[in-house]
């Protein structure tokens, strides 16, 4: 194998907590490959394991072909790593930071400038600056650059979006988009489910175990339930009378609307325009105004709300 | 949004540090009872204003009240009479669950009987009565969460900042905790937040955008969005957190 992952029933526990529990993943060379899901599900604990700095209690690992334990120190020159937490060094600059990065790889700054151009002119006339009085947006645009300076085959970012604010989430995705141009594997969490779209797979990731794997369109396609979206006038008393209709199988507050799916039994004697229509009668009954009920199709989080 | 008292009243606030300023004459209301969405990019000067509304910083020019007190003079009744609740930091994690209960009510305020009465009532509610000995690092983040924010409000404030409450939390009990948000607002408590989830915007009655430290845009979500064309609030954020032209 190339630049890729491939990860074989790795467990990993920290005395009663079970951090990992058997989890089996293949990331293809080149690929962009999202791990979604909420705090505590695991998502730093297989980084760390992939990056050589944990040991897992059970099961085996490969980046870049080479076993995370055998060929630890082959595999850390191979792959970049940006923690979740910022973690270079504050009272270095931005240059020194970069310079220092690049030597402890044996390499210099001038050598791989052309990989971090892109992302190191957004944040170059800073270059003096201590890392530690940089803003949010530029300690992350560091950090990549400091993943990256020693041109690395398998980049693994551990939510680099986390707390940051929805315009710099966007320019985030937008340079990971140019990185992949250049063939390097990617693997990197989030939290946030609006960010799926932007890899070329995903894994939806809970407790310690992969709920689902696949391109975002193939999860997608694969909910099964019928999803409506639904509103009215008064959204938190339409919430709970949703929940209580008979046919509901869940329902979520998704923003401006609610997502509410049908059970499956509730489809087998009744077709969907009948139930539309026995829930808007209910609806009314609760005298809820302004109805409005439209079919839609499901989001990643909807997905992941119905995979228990 | 008449007849009904405001709990936050601005005129002109600003925060200055040396050349910079965070906060830029902003002017606005919170209704009592109101969920109100505080929004912005990083650096947008949100975290300032917010520290200026919880009476930790005093302004360097224009005016505010918060639940009725002045924040120049008032400010230890402020903290007082205000709920705070952040993702970074809430509670205790190496104190037991009835331990940060009793601490937090004993800070705010609450004479002993009814925060014994109080304690029962939480581990109730919040379905904690068998976790009341664990150590709160030990429970899960929603959980934490969940005891967070009802800590936060033991007090019955009449205003509660919840400071980005929902950062990484999985989408269930994400939406969890906003069922909580609704309930406090029904019991006319104030809830003014921030977050960087867009469909948590569509939740608040009335949003605000910061962009380099003024208000661009207030109002309600719907009213939003129908202003700049759009049908999502992700959108009018992105039109209005573009223009700003601070680097943070």
């Amino acid at each position: 194998m190339e630049n890729g992952i491939n990860i074989e029933g790795v467990s990993k526990g920290y005395g009663k907590v079970q951090a990992l529990r058997g989890l089996s993943l293949t990331v293809r060379p080149g690929e962009l490959f999202g791990l979604i899901g909420p705090d505590g599900a695991g998502k730093t604990t297989l980084f760390r394991i992939l990056t050589t700095l944990l040991l897992a209690d059970q099961g085996r690992a490969t980046v870049c072909g080479r076993d995370v334990v055998q060929e630890m120190m082959r595999i850390r020159q191979l792959v970049g790593y940006m923690p979740g937490r910022f973690s270079l060094y504050p009272d270095l600059s931005v240059e020194e930071n970069l310079r220092f990065f690049a030597t402890v790889f044996q390499t210099t700054v001038e050598e791989n400038m052309d990989l971090i151009r892109d992302i190191y002119v957004q944040i170059e006339s800073f270059r003096k600056r201590r890392a530690g009085k940089l803003s949010g947006g530029m300690k992350q645009k560091l950090a990549l650059c400091c993943a990256m300076i020693h041109r690395p085959e398998v980049l693994f970012l551990d939510e680099p979006t986390t707390g940051v604010d929805p315009v710099s989430r966007v320019e985030f995705w937008d340079m990971l988009d140019q990185l992949k141009t250049q063939g390097i594997t990617i693997l990197v969490s989030t939290p946030y489910m609006d960010e799926a779209s932007r890899c070329d797979r995903i894994a939806l990731m809970r407790d310690g175990q992969l709920l689902s794997v696949g391109t975002p369109s193939a999860i997608r396609s694969s909910y099964t339930h019928s999803l409506w979206a639904v509103r009215s006038a008064a959204m938190y008393p339409l919430l709970k009378d949703l929940r209580a209709f008979p046919a509901t199988f869940s329902c979520f507050a998704f923003g401006d609307t609610h997502h509410l799916a049908f059970r499956e039994e509730a489809l087998k004697n009744k077709t969907e325009d009948q139930l539309k229509e026995e829930l808007t009668a209910y609806l009314v009954e609760k005298k809820h105004t302004d109805l409005l009920l439209t079919k839609i199709e499901p989001g990643i989080e909807d997905c992941f709300m119905s995979l228990r | 949004m008449k007849n009904r008292a405001f709990v936050i009243e601005t005129d002109q606030l600003t925060k200055r540090f040396g050349n910079f300023t965070a906060v830029d004459h902003i002017s606005f209301r919170v209704a009592e009872g109101e969920i109100f969405g505080f929004l912005g990019a990083n650096g947008a000067g949100k975290t300032t204003a917010m520290r200026m509304l919880c009476g930790l910083s005093i302004p360097s020019s224009g005016q505010a009240t918060v639940a009725g007190y002045d924040i120049y003079k008032e400010s230890e009744q402020i903290k007082r009479h205000i709920g705070y609740m952040s993702q970074k930091f809430s509670l205790y994690g190496n104190l037991k669950v009835w331990e940060n209960i009793r601490l937090f009510g004993g800070i705010y305020g609450l004479p002993a009987k009814r925060l014994a009465d109080k304690t029962e009532e939480l581990l109730h509610t919040l379905g904690l009565e068998k976790e009341r000995e664990t150590l709160v690092d030990a429970l899960p983040l929603g959980w934490k969460q969940k005891l967070a924010f009802s800590v936060a409000i033991i007090h019955e404030p009449k205003i509660v900042f919840l400071d980005e409450p929902t950062g990484g939390v999985d989408p269930v009990t994400r939406r969890q905790f906003w069922e909580l948000i609704y309930e406090a607002a029904a019991r006319q408590i104030t809830v003014f937040v921030t977050t960087h989830y867009m469909d948590e915007a569509e939740y608040c009655d009335r949003v605000s955008i910061m962009v380099d430290g003024r208000i661009d845009a207030l109002d309600s979500p719907a009213a939003l969005k129908q202003n700049y064309g759009v049908t999502t609030m992700n959108e009018v954020f992105q039109a209005l957190a573009r223009k700003a032209t601070r680097e943070e």
